[in-house]
């Protein structure tokens, strides 16, 4: 059994989205390995509790890095230093005993704090409300064979399916920009046979409303991909530019209909 | 104002403390919602998954579910003898090894429902034989699997799961075998509702795991996003309508009703309460002596006298609550705390209601193991006679107790009959 840790965070602190914020030390004593970083914040804020003081908000729901909820910037890293982990998924394990921990919520202009460590992702809502769903019909469902796709095709879309949404792309760019959650979601429905009758209007909303949350835009640093938990890669920023770029040329205003029996 | 309310809130079982639920699951709003006239089915029927990954200490926020597919590859087993539980698995010679499920259920094995399998691995645990530092663990291993059709295979089915294994644990399960407990995962009770899912309450309509319906005493894998696509596109969308055409246009009330009113200020008196508290306890602490009740008496296996002693213990814990809880900060802005003090405080009401329906059912049905009644070899003995109902309470007020009312099972086309798995 690996011995406890005791380690000191540097909390960023902030009353709300009109306030000024400032990092705050706490110590974090006798911190089992076995925890979760969550976990270990959990043990913090009980101690805080006792103490009469507020503790350290944080968002989190599912805690086995599926929901896309959680995640803080650890000494810089979106979601800390473990590869394709989120916050939630992280363990104490990964830390040596008196390390110094700088915890900060995402940072970008379309993500107000809301409190401490908690930030409004809701523009993320508004983007995919602006496009990212599909129009066919539920119902009967039928043969599966009757919807040709490639194995090759259907891999894909599932690998870009796999995005949470948990924001870190956006965190670790120095341009705070979206896109590759965005391309994310462009690729996982472009790529399927269901995701066809709105590919092309779907990319040009989405990225509109993109562009109105004040999200920069993509120069290739190649941090997004670095940082992102569930292993998105750049190329669907490439595959959402193409779709860009022909439904930007293609593009008709929507006429008014010819005028039906009536 | 709205003319109707559809409340898609998910199940209680979280007032285990621990569960496979995300950490914000909670049944406040079924509970307030029973508190206002809604019938609460069958709180006692709960789910406890077989296979998740064991607790490691008091720091244990919640439990992470292995999936149920890794039972067709796993062998489960724990030692023969006690002794041999401290020992690394691969020490342990074939012949020391209880495979307990395979020796129970020779034709599911592996595979035996979840709610024997979490209850034979309670009952290993209980005897002395589980495994890892808690002792609370049996052993899924994929030994014979791997050697059989060889690593890349299990790569390729299971490649993820082992990965989130090794995150949480640090153990590589392809080469020591994984630890399983079983964890609270899902809850069939929950607000009872008509054929249309509407409520005992005209207008507030209830689906997925919120409501009773569906699963009856027990729930087959992946049949709850089954309910949830049923619920929400076949069933809702065309029983709600009938309800809405039967209401007159303009008599929707205003949000200066009185009733409005009165709802608004109830819920900010109760959080001045809460902040006004001023004890020493957080929310948190609460709520895992209310699990640790609710795990050891209305668990996997229950009788009458800890289900007695737990109708003792949660009202004494519920009034420790009131008089000892800690909610720093104010009602003004977000404040997490004064969140997790009122989902603790419905799931301190809600536990009893729970250990109460338990306790009125005297049989063993589904996930409700009672084990007064059992057969010679400890399996589930129904009650058909004087149990085949749907058990929905009605809630009539603070301190009183609540009336069970009964909706008889009438089964036409295919007739009851006791399962076996052997």
């Amino acid at each position: 059994m690996s011995k406890n840790l005791n380690l000191t965070l540097h909390v960023w602190r902030q009353k709300n989205a009109k306030c000024d914020g400032k990092f705050v030390e706490y110590p974090a004593k006798d911190i089992s390995p076995d925890m979760s970083f969550l976990e270990m914040l959990d043990v913090v804020n009980e101690g805080l509790i006792h103490n009469g003081e507020e503790p350290i908000t944080f968002d989190h729901d599912c805690r086995e890095g599926i929901c896309g909820t959680c995640g803080m910037v650890i000494n810089g890293q979106p979601h800390g230093p473990k590869e394709r982990t989120t916050t939630c998924q992280l363990h104490m394990r990964s830390f040596k005993d008196g390390d110094s921990l700088t915890l900060e919520p995402w940072r970008a202009e379309a993500f107000p704090v809301i409190k401490d460590l908690l930030v409004d992702r809701s523009a993320f809502d508004r983007i995919i409300a602006a496009g990212g769903f599909i129009s066919a019909p539920t119902g009967t469902p039928q043969d599966a064979n009757a919807l040709p796709i490639s194995k090759e095709n259907a891999d894909l879309a599932m690998d870009a399916a796999a995005c949470i949404g948990c924001a870190a792309c956006v965190a670790a760019c120095p341009n705070a920009s979206a896109m590759l959650f965005l391309s994310a979601k462009i690729s996982h429905l472009g790529l399927l046979p269901q995701g066809q009758p709105e590919r092309y209007t779907r990319v040009r909303d989405m990225v509109a409303q993109m562009d109105a949350e004040e999200f920069g835009t993509c120069t290739n640093h190649g941090e997004c991909e670095a940082a992102c938990p569930k292993g998105i890669k750049m190329e669907n920023i490439a595959r959402m530019n193409r779709d860009f770029i022909k439904a930007s040329l293609t593009y008709r205003p929507a006429t008014a209909g010819g005028g039906g029996a009536g | 104002m709205a003319d109707a309310v559809c409340l898609a809130t998910g199940g209680y079982g979280s007032v285990f403390y621990l569960s496979t639920n995300a950490k914000g699951c909670n049944a406040t709003a079924i509970w307030r919602a029973h508190q206002k006239g809604a019938a609460f089915a069958n709180p006692c029927y709960t789910q406890i998954h077989p296979t998740c990954i064991p607790v490691t200490g008091d720091h244990q926020s919640k439990l992470t579910l292995m999936s149920e597919s890794l039972r067709n590859d796993g062998r489960i087993w724990v030692p023969k003898r006690k002794e041999d539980c401290g020992k690394p698995a691969h020490q342990i010679p074939e012949e020391d090894r209880d495979y307990y499920l395979e020796r129970k259920y020779p034709s599911y094995g592996n595979l035996a429902p979840r709610d024997i399998s979490s209850r034979a691995a309670k009952q290993v645990c209980d005897e002395g034989r589980g495994v890892g530092s808690t002792g609370r663990g049996v052993y899924l291993d994929f030994d014979a699997s791997i050697k059989r059709l060889g690593q890349p295979k299990i790569e390729e089915r299971y490649g993820n799961l082992f990965e989130m294994y090794e995150r949480i644990t640090d153990e590589n399960p392809y080469k020591e075998p994984m630890r399983i407990y079983p964890a609270s995962h899902y809850t069939m009770g929950g607000l009872w509702v008509d054929y249309n899912l509407m409520s005992t309450i005209p207008g507030l309509f209830v689906l997925g795991e919120a409501n009773f319906s569906d699963h009856g005493a027990n729930r087959l894998g992946a049949s709850a996003l089954m309910q949830g696509l049923a619920d929400g596109y076949f069933v809702l969308p065309y029983t709600i309508g009938g309800y809405l055409a039967g209401i007159k246009p303009g008599t929707r009330i205003k949000a200066d009703d009185p009733a409005v009113k009165a709802a608004e200020q109830t819920t900010a008196d109760r959080t001045q309460k809460f902040l006004a508290i001023g004890g020493k306890e957080t929310p948190t602490h609460f709520h895992r002596e209310l699990g640790k009740i609710m795990w050891e008496f209305c668990g996997m296996a229950r009788n009458e006298a800890g289900l007695k002693k737990a109708l003792q213990a949660i009202p004494e814990l519920r009034e420790r609550f009131w008089s000892d809880l800690k909610v720093p900060g104010t009602g003004n802005d977000l404040n997490q705390t004064l969140e997790v003090a009122g989902r603790v405080a419905d799931f301190l009401e809600l536990g009893e209601l729970m250990c109460l329906d338990a306790l009125e059912r005297r049989e063993s049905c589904g996930g409700h193991f009672r084990e007064e009644w059992q057969t010679e070899e400890g399996e589930a003995l129904r009650d058909d006679e004087n149990f085949t109902h749907v058990a929905a309470w009605e809630y009539k007020g603070d301190g009183q107790k609540p009336v069970r009312h009964i909706e008889p099972l009438v089964f036409e086309n295919i007739h009851l009959a006791t399962r076996s798995y052997k």
